[in-house]
């Protein structure tokens, strides 16, 4: 049977959609924001620990450089993990519904 | 060592006017395929996540981010790559924050996201000066530099530069469309990362492919050898770097030509899938250029490469030049000019769409255009603003345009971004308060900017700076958003929150998308 707008928008499933959505990505931002300025602040506090050498030659500056933008990419990849197996689901269950 | 960078050179020619030759081949295989506005406007949502991740990651990285970051890091050592790591981190936020909804929500361009439940005729008026602001300043940073590359590369005269770039762009977007522009992109991205890659492999070859023996060449330089490898000047105020940071990692998601490649594709999941491959190829890139960067600094030497170009843009192609010749060099030349023309055709194709789609179609005619109208005008605006690309590109020759950038994401961040987001996500978002945002944001951004040292000092050449720092966006930002609550919950709009609710659908589920 199918639902109305209202109905449908009113839901739990979908309120619980719709907030699960926001909960995840402001998680992920919130994390992205701490990686990419935790780092500039290191950079702009502590330069004496980013000069430190891990390994031969290289220091942890290089290393946090380019952990931040693995990090990031790694978040992003989290993201689409979550979306594709629970958020596309959920969607579809709901678009069922509709119809 | 000699080079035989400035003067034409027969083989970058060739090269050039190879991929030349192949878009426009390419052009008017789209061209035949682009009657209607959807065509026109967004290729018909005929391209693929991959494909469109492809273009996003082509028209971001840029010349000035290729050759700019490169000559940087040679130059200035570890500061570079500071520069480079933010350049990469607004991808992650535009997945989270904005492309699916808004992909659902609009058509054409991002102003169709914020009207989508607000009076149409405000809000696209606000974004198309939103739009055009940013575009403007882009479109001028690339002309100059392209101008001045393009004579440092083939010894062309400036203003034969700027015209051969305005006149081929204009080519590919006029009768092509976004179909055609897509495409050139995705060829520049393959062309850059491939050209790139062989540029690193070439020049780690020379370390044993270790990187560490690369940072262990670099400290050995004499007298700089020491400070390469440390942050330098460029984070010497934490604020001014978060102020950047905020305006990199939100300006992105305020971009106009990067945002309206989401309507390429069919539907949100492969908006999301774009978004996961650019950002896989964007950071690739921007974890390679540094290294690239470092290579250039031991074997071609700083000298050299700021004896070509002070500020050190044409490291890469001197070290291409090094490890493979002429021909190697000629080649990624090619590449950047390729890169250039890709770049400037994005911009031009989403300020001619805010012209004619949003002003033109939405707010003249209320929507109501035949398709080959709709065309038509999105045409005469492309020649509109092709020409006044042109023309400021030659006004503005030998400026320092570098801030034009910074300055194009801190009004993305403060006029475009903070409208967007908030019209997806609160309720409460009013007509009178998206458009006191998006109108805050840009009026601020821009005059603090004025205010700031890169131009009442540098450029005006006043003693000391009103706005102390270089980038307004910590400011300008929080204003934005700001002002927007504020009239929003002075100003409520029943209408608009009633439409809230019923386009959750819409933005969640993606019923009823376009």
């Amino acid at each position: 049977m199918a639902k109305s707008v209202h109905e449908i928008v009113n839901s739990p499933k979908f309120k619980s959609l719709v907030s699960t959505r926001w909960t995840v990505s402001f998680i992920l931002t919130f994390l992205l924001f701490v990686v990419y300025y935790g780092y500039i602040l290191l950079v702009g506090y502590n330069k004496e620990f980013l000069a430190q050498k891990i390994g031969v030659y290289t220091n942890y500056g290089i290393v946090l450089g380019i952990l931040v933008i693995v990090l990031a990419w790694i978040l992003t990849f989290i993201y689409v993990l979550w979306a594709n197996f629970s958020y596309d689901k959920k969607v579809e269950e709901l678009k069922k519904e509709i119809k | 060592m000699q080079t035989s960078l400035g003067t034409p050179n027969f083989i970058s020619i060739l090269f050039f006017g190879i991929f030349v030759f192949f878009t426009l081949m390419v052009t008017y295989w789209a061209a035949k395929k682009t009657k209607t506005a959807a065509e026109y406007y967004a290729a018909g949502r005929s391209v693929t996540g991959f494909q469109n991740g492809m273009a996003l990651s082509g028209d971001y990285m840029s010349a000035a981010s290729f050759l700019g970051i490169a000559g940087m890091v040679s130059l200035n050592g570890y500061d570079g790559m500071i520069y480079a790591t933010g350049w990469l981190v607004g991808w992650p936020a535009l997945m989270f924050l904005i492309a699916e909804p808004l992909r659902n929500l609009g058509k054409f361009t991002f102003s169709d996201v914020v009207a989508f439940r607000l009076k149409n005729r405000p809000i696209r008026i606000a974004g198309a000066i939103g739009t055009i602001f940013v575009v403007l300043a882009y479109t001028i940073a690339q002309m100059v530099g392209s101008g001045s590359l393009i004579k440092l590369m083939f010894g062309i005269p400036y203003e034969v530069a700027e015209i051969v770039v305005g006149c081929v762009m204009l080519c590919y977007v006029l009768f092509g469309g976004m179909l055609a522009t897509t495409w050139v992109q995705i060829i520049k991205a393959c062309l850059l990362l491939f050209g790139v890659t062989i540029l690193l492999l070439l020049g780690l070859s020379k370390f044993g492919f270790n990187p560490g023996e690369v940072y262990g060449a670099v400290q050995n330089l004499p007298a700089i050898g020491e400070k390469m490898l440390k942050p330098g000047g460029l984070v010497a105020n934490p604020l001014d770097a978060i102020s950047l940071g905020l305006a990199l990692m939100l300006g992105l998601l305020g971009l106009p030509h990067i945002l309206m490649r989401f309507f390429t594709v069919p539907d949100a999941k492969e908006a999301r899938k774009s978004v996961a491959y650019a950002t896989t190829f964007i950071g690739y890139f921007y974890c390679i250029i540094p290294i690239v960067g470092f290579i250039a600094a031991i074997l071609v030497g700083k000298d050299i490469i700021t004896k070509v170009d002070k500020g050190g843009n044409m490291a890469a192609l001197l070290l291409a030049e090094l490890l493979g010749g002429t021909p190697f060099m000629g080649f990624i030349a090619a590449v950047a000019f390729a890169t250039i023309l890709a770049v400037v055709a994005g911009l031009t194709l989403s300020a001619a769409s805010a012209l004619s789609h949003d002003i033109f179609v939405s707010v003249f005619r209320k929507g109501h255009a035949s398709e080959a109208e709709q065309v038509k005008v999105a045409r005469i605006a492309v020649i509109i603003f092709g020409v006044v690309a042109i023309g400021l590109g030659i006004l503005f020759k030998g400026q320092n345009v570098a801030f034009m950038v910074g300055l194009a994401f801190a009004i993305a961040a403060s006029g475009n971004f903070p409208a967007l987001f908030m019209s997806i996500i609160w309720k409460k978002c009013s007509t009178a308060g998206a458009v006191t945002s998006i109108l805050v944001g840009s009026l601020s951004a821009t005059l603090l900017i004025i205010l700031s040292p890169t131009v009442w000092v540098d450029i005006f050449h006043n003693h000391a700076a009103i706005f102390p720092l270089k980038n307004p966006a910590i400011v300008s930002l929080p204003l934005s958003f700001i002002c927007g609550i504020i009239v929003s919950l002075m100003t409520p709009d029943k209408e608009a929150e009633q439409k809230f609710e019923d386009e959750k659908l819409r933005t969640y589920l993606g019923i009823g998308a376009e």
